[in-house]
């Protein structure tokens, strides 16, 4: 085949064709049986109505301040945190280049006086101690993860321990002064 | 390699047919096999025992088991005390997976040791990897099916890897999840895939069966086959050499089935699966602690690619890396039998994998051993670093530098010297 000479020329541009039928039928093929895929692999994202629960509303006139809550939403838990004026200042007065994970506090809350996060390590997903009083909060004064060691201060970010970004933050609205709506 | 000529009429108008007959007499009765094969071979056919064993005990347990979060927990309770010797298939399940890793390890270290993985057996090595990782992603799912704590929070973390991969991360993980974290869909898709899992190792098997009886087994010393005094016939010498291993690792298995069921387990497995609280302490089974070991020992960013990225690579690498031991590998001896100096850094490779797994179950700032100063995590890191350097360093260079004992001519002047002195 690698042969240059051949004894007729008109052989070459009749392989060139078959060649190019070849590949492009492969080519379709193959492109078909991506989207033939689709629907399956598209079958295991998140259904309709996993989606649909995607929002809870939350009562919190009952959370003192210095004490904190968890609740469920979309299967995980969310932290809301009733900060102490020190707990404010505390996670206000840190330099911003100390950060692992550098956000200002104030671009993490809405009120300063409510923290919410969603209350899964960012390392490997377990859920920091700190909430219930009495657990430890860490070296920050805020949550201690105890699978791998992960400590977060008082806005909920990554101070210490292999967890690479803070405690994020849900979309949440407060509907009134007592009520807030997450997700 | 005659072909059989069948004396039952019904035998013979069937193979006429579909030669199923001719194919088992060529591979379960004449394959030659080397004379001289030690009890290190017969991890093989015991891991295939235990396969077919986990279909059958799993296959019943599915019959009882319900696929549900608010359930499944339940549903295996009830297993255990309601559902006629239910308990028992359950010990079998759940024991089964442990003695198929212990088969499967001794299995791959025996290929190490005796270089099966060296040419013409490259194939033969890879679906055995392959096999190694679908059996991996299979007893995962297993795990996870019981939701319990530590299964809940064992699928929690694993799945959790993933999303250090850059921009897919997040929607993979939400993708495998199908949610936003683990949930009554992730263990449905779970428990589908664990029924489908084994079924696709059987399929590998088979390939790797295939694969073995292309190019024969290897042998204790690593020289081939080359005369027909070199082999015997499969069929009745090692049908009963693996019958009689057979006998002895059932008493091993069935001691564990019977005496200690959950000696392999963990109590926190026990209580229901909470996804608000998170077990202290989360191990996984004892097969994945070493590669656990692997992935917390890189606690350090290298050029900007975050610890929790490289160790996950890290982990994965370390069972990728095996794919390329043959290239890696320089010496031209298979058998370490022969290599007095790479046989050392096997026992050290070997110990290596011991440790790791140790470092795996401790928590990372625990003391190694319980010797003052000596983190876990350190020990950890020192034991990944040998066990990369193994492959990539020792295997190249060993392999150029030593000089390895006189091989004998053949299988049979090696079994004749044996027994002259013994
Ligand atoms: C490659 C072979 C297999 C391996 C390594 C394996 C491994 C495992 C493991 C580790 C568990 C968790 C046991 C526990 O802690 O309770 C499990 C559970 C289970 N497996 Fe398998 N399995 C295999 C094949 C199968 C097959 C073929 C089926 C058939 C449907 C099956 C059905 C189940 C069921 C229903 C459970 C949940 C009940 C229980 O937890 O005891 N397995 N498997
Ligand atoms: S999951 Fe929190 S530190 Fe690893």
């Amino acid at each position: 085949m690698s042969q240059s000479v051949h004894s007729s020329g008109e052989h070459q541009p009749d392989e060139n064709r078959r060649d190019f039928l070849t590949l492009a039928t492969t080519a379709v093929g193959v492109v078909g049986a991506g989207c033939a895929l689709l629907p399956f692999v598209d079958s295991m994202n998140p259904s309709k109505d996993v989606l649909a629960l995607a929002s809870v509303e939350v009562n919190i006139s009952n959370i003192p301040v210095g004490q904190a809550v968890k609740v469920m939403w979309r299967g995980k838990p969310v932290f809301i945190r009733h900060r102490t004026e020190r707990e404010i200042n505390e996670a206000q007065e840190v330099a911003l280049n100390e950060l692992v994970d550098p956000q200002s506090d104030d671009a993490r809350v809405e009120k300063k006086e409510w923290l919410i996060v969603v209350g899964v390590c960012t390392h490997l997903g377990c859920i920091p101690m700190g909430t219930a009083t009495g657990e430890t909060r860490g070296d920050f004064d805020g949550w201690y993860c105890p699978c791998h060691g992960s400590h977060y201060d008082t806005s909920g970010r990554i101070r210490k321990g292999p967890a690479p970004a803070n405690l994020v933050v849900p979309e949440y609205e407060f509907l009134t002064d007592t009520s807030v709506k997450i997700g | 390699m005659s072909a059989p000529v069948w004396n039952n009429a019904v035998v013979k108008w069937v193979d006429d047919r579909l030669p199923v007959f001719s194919m088992l007499h060529h591979s379960a009765y004449e394959y030659p096999t080397p004379k001289n094969l030690s009890y290190m071979w017969n991890f093989g056919s015991l891991a295939g025992f235990v396969l077919v064993t986990m279909i059958l005990s799993g296959i019943f347990l599915a019959m009882n088991y319900t696929p549900h979060a608010d359930m499944a927990f339940w549903s295996v309770e009830r297993i255990m005390r309601d559902v006629n010797y239910g308990w028992l298939i359950r010990y079998i399940h759940v024991n089964g997976a442990s003695m198929f890793f212990i088969c499967v390890y001794i299995h791959i270290f025996r290929g190490l040791y005796y270089g099966s993985y060296k040419a013409p057996r490259e194939m033969l090595w890879w679906i055995g990897i392959l096999i190694l990782l679908a059996m991996m992603a299979t007893a995962f799912m297993g795990y996870v099916l019981p939701w319990g704590q530590m299964s809940f929070w064992g699928a929690t973390v694993i799945t959790n890897l993933f999303s250090a991969f850059p921009i897919i991360g997040d929607p993979l993980v939400t993708w495998l999840w199908g949610g936003f974290a683990v949930d009554n869909p992730t263990l449905n898709r779970f428990f589908s895939l664990h029924y489908l899992m084994p079924f696709v190792i059987l399929g590998l098997v088979v390939l790797h069966v295939w694969a073995l009886h292309t190019v024969r087994s290897n042998n204790p010393t690593g020289v081939e086959i080359k005369s027909p005094q070199d082999a015997i016939a499969f069929h009745p010498y090692y049908t009963i050499k693996d019958l009689f291993g057979m006998g002895v690792f059932l008493i091993f298995f069935l001691f564990f089935v019977f005496f200690a069921p959950d000696f392999f387990g963990e109590p926190d497995n026990y209580i229901p699966a909470n996804p608000l609280v998170t077990p202290p302490h989360i191990v996984p089974e004892w097969y994945f602690l070493p590669f656990y070991a692997i992935l917390r020992s890189i606690d350090f960013t290298v050029f900007g690619v975050p610890a929790k990225l490289l160790g996950v690579l890290a982990m994965f690498a370390s069972i990728i890396i095996l794919f390329v031991i043959p290239w890696l590998d320089t010496s031209k001896v298979r058998s370490s039998k022969y290599r007095p100096v790479y046989k050392w850094f096997f026992l050290v490779l070997f110990i290596d994998c011991f440790v790791l797994g140790y470092c795996g179950k401790k928590a990372p700032d625990d003391y190694f051993m319980g010797i003052e100063g000596l983190k876990v995590i350190t020990v950890g890191q020192l034991a990944t670093l040998y066990y990369f350097a193994h492959f990539l360093v020792v295997m190249p260079l060993v392999g150029k530098l030593e000089r390895p004992k006189p091989l004998p001519a053949s299988i049979s002047q090696s079994v004749l010297k044996e027994g002259a002195n013994a």
